[in-house]
């Protein structure tokens, strides 16, 4: 099984984050991964986004031009990363702030309101981890349980005791997660 | 089994040298490098092996204080990224010229002058034909992956003190920044001057005792003929390494028609673009350079008697070519050597490969 996946949206999102929590994720089960930022003289409000691969077998190239998921959360990305998804692929998005949502046929497009979920829970700052949710359940690459290591391999000590509150945004973005298209 | 850890780079870089038994860094801050000494303030050795690790004023104070301690045989090191590397130029020409082991890692970033903090390969020549005045070279390894970054920390050493002589580690950015999955070392402890002169000879300036004369440290020889003799035994040095030390990996090369050349991180991507070739029915297969000097001439001139032709892909203008055309040159072979590559920071992607091999390889 190989994953590859591209998260793209606003710096301060928590974009590269979710990615580390993904790849940690892979790494708790044994799996070869790559974490791949866009760096540079990006800034909070620019733009940011992620490779993340996950793999049983050895890892080619970090930097892709198609992905087999790519999770969008902005509409810059949208423009951007909406046409390298392969076909039969997934596409999640969340559509606060999205004008143009994506008209692709060819792929399975999901939503998560990613945004509004994380402020009824009362930390807007969750928002990566119902998305991550959500991406776990359309795609369940990986276990819960793996997620659980990587939060703890991921978050420094002194941030331990917001395990549970991710853990419960997580599952709020499985709960929501909403279907758009799905290729038969 | 060691310790797994999911890594970037440049934080490996550090994590390595501490474990290794590194004895010293010497650096300044400059992107895409940065974390290579972050991560060494983060974890003071100095309270758990004895490292030291200093923030010099300038890069050029940073390679001289490398020179220094490497003259008491120490195994010491500094880190880069292009612009800072030119600094070094003149003290890494004086550690070659004085025979003396370190490790030197470039992180490289897109140039020429200040240029940009984006990933390049651009500094193959200097790393590789000189960058320093005179005829020294490097040993010069480039890492393809997190992993290798950690293998190559212990390996740069161990082949610096074999042939007392700078090694390099030429990596860029793409590296540097990215993060895998990295098992890491057991944890060695520094080396004793009396065990450093056990294992490669009695030449570090440790203090001079009444059983020996004394070691001296220079790159300066006012004699023509000592001048000379010291460029022999240079020269001697790299045939040496030309014959035992050079690395390569191939890929799909076995029963390849065309097979791309690249190194570090233009080589994963090639991999990748090996594999979409293979599945359009194209035989095409990789041969990564380890080593960059020495070079792999052997294997590919090898290659070169049963293929119709090369294709180096590098991030610069194809530098790395010129090292291809020659191997294939002395094959006397017919094969076509050509390149593809992208400048500035721009990482070509695994696609843009595929149709640069359609292109400029398979209708050329």
């Amino acid at each position: 099984m190989t994953e590859e996946i591209i998260i793209a949206g606003f710096g301060g999102q928590g974009v590269l984050s979710m990615g580390k929590i993904l790849a940690y994720s892979g790494v708790m089960q044994d799996q070869e991964v790559t974490w791949f930022p866009s760096y540079g003289p990006e800034m909070r409000g620019g733009t940011a986004n992620v490779t993340v691969i996950m793999s049983d077998n050895r890892i080619s190239s970090p930097i892709l031009h198609e992905f087999d998921t790519a999770i969008i959360l902005n509409q810059q990305s949208m423009d951007k990363f909406e046409k390298t998804v392969k076909a039969g692929g997934v596409l999640l998005y969340d559509p606060n702030g999205i004008v143009h949502p994506p008209t692709r046929t060819d792929i399975n497009v999901y939503k998560i309101e990613g945004t509004k979920i994380a402020a009824d829970l009362g930390n807007v700052k969750t928002f990566n981890m119902v998305v991550l949710g959500a991406y776990l359940k359309a795609k369940p690459v990986v276990k819960m349980e793996s997620i659980k290591k990587g939060l703890e391999k991921s978050l420094p000590e002194r941030h331990h005791k917001l395990i549970p509150l991710n853990l419960q945004a997580i599952d709020a973005g499985q709960e929501k997660l909403e279907t758009v298209n799905l290729v038969s | 089994m060691g310790e797994l850890r999911l890594m970037k780079g440049n934080e490996v870089i550090a994590e390595a040298a501490i474990r290794c038994g590194c004895d010293g860094y010497f650096g300044y801050p400059i992107t895409p490098q940065s974390e290579v000494m972050e991560t060494l303030m983060a974890r003071e050795p100095w309270d758990e092996t004895g490292m030291v690790v200093l923030q010099a004023e300038s890069e050029v104070a940073s390679i001289n204080m490398v020179y220094g301690a490497a003259g008491t045989g120490k195994k010491v090191m500094t880190s880069s990224s292009s612009p800072g590397i030119s600094l070094m130029a003149e003290g890494i020409s004086y550690i070659a010229g004085a025979e003396l082991p370190c490790l030197i890692v470039n992180v490289q970033r897109g140039g020429p002058g200040l240029g940009t903090i984006q990933p390049s390969q651009a500094d193959y020549f200097q790393s590789t034909k000189g960058g320093g005045h005179g005829d020294y070279k490097l040993i010069v390894l480039a890492p393809a992956s997190v992993q290798e970054m950690n293998d190559f920390v212990d390996l740069g050493f161990e082949l610096a003190f074999k042939y007392r002589n700078p090694a390099m580690i030429l990596t860029d950015g793409a590296i540097g920044q990215m993060m895998e999955k990295v098992e890491l070392g057991d944890y060695k402890p520094r080396m004793t001057a009396g065990e450093v002169e056990s294992k490669t000879g009695s030449w570090a300036t440790t203090g001079k005792t009444s059983d020996r004369d004394y070691n001296v440290i220079t790159s300066l020889y006012l004699e023509s003929s000592k001048m000379e003799e010291s460029n022999r035994r240079l020269q001697e040095k790299y045939i040496q390494m030309e014959a035992e030390e050079v690395r390569y990996e191939t890929f799909q090369c076995e029963d390849a028609d065309y097979v791309l050349v690249a190194f570090g991180s233009s080589a994963r991507i090639c991999q990748k673009s090996v594999e979409l070739a293979r599945a359009k029915g194209l035989k095409v297969g990789l041969l990564r350079p380890i080593t960059l000097f020495p070079f792999p001439k052997k294997p590919i001139a090898e290659l070169a008697k049963k293929v119709k032709g090369f294709m180096a892909v590098e991030m610069n203008a194809g530098q790395m070519v010129e090292d291809v055309q020659l191997a294939v040159g002395c094959a006397k072979s017919l094969a076509t050597v050509t390149y593809f590559g992208r400048m500035g920071g721009i990482i070509p992607t695994p696609g843009e490969v595929v149709e640069a091999i359609e292109q400029k390889l398979i209708e050329a």
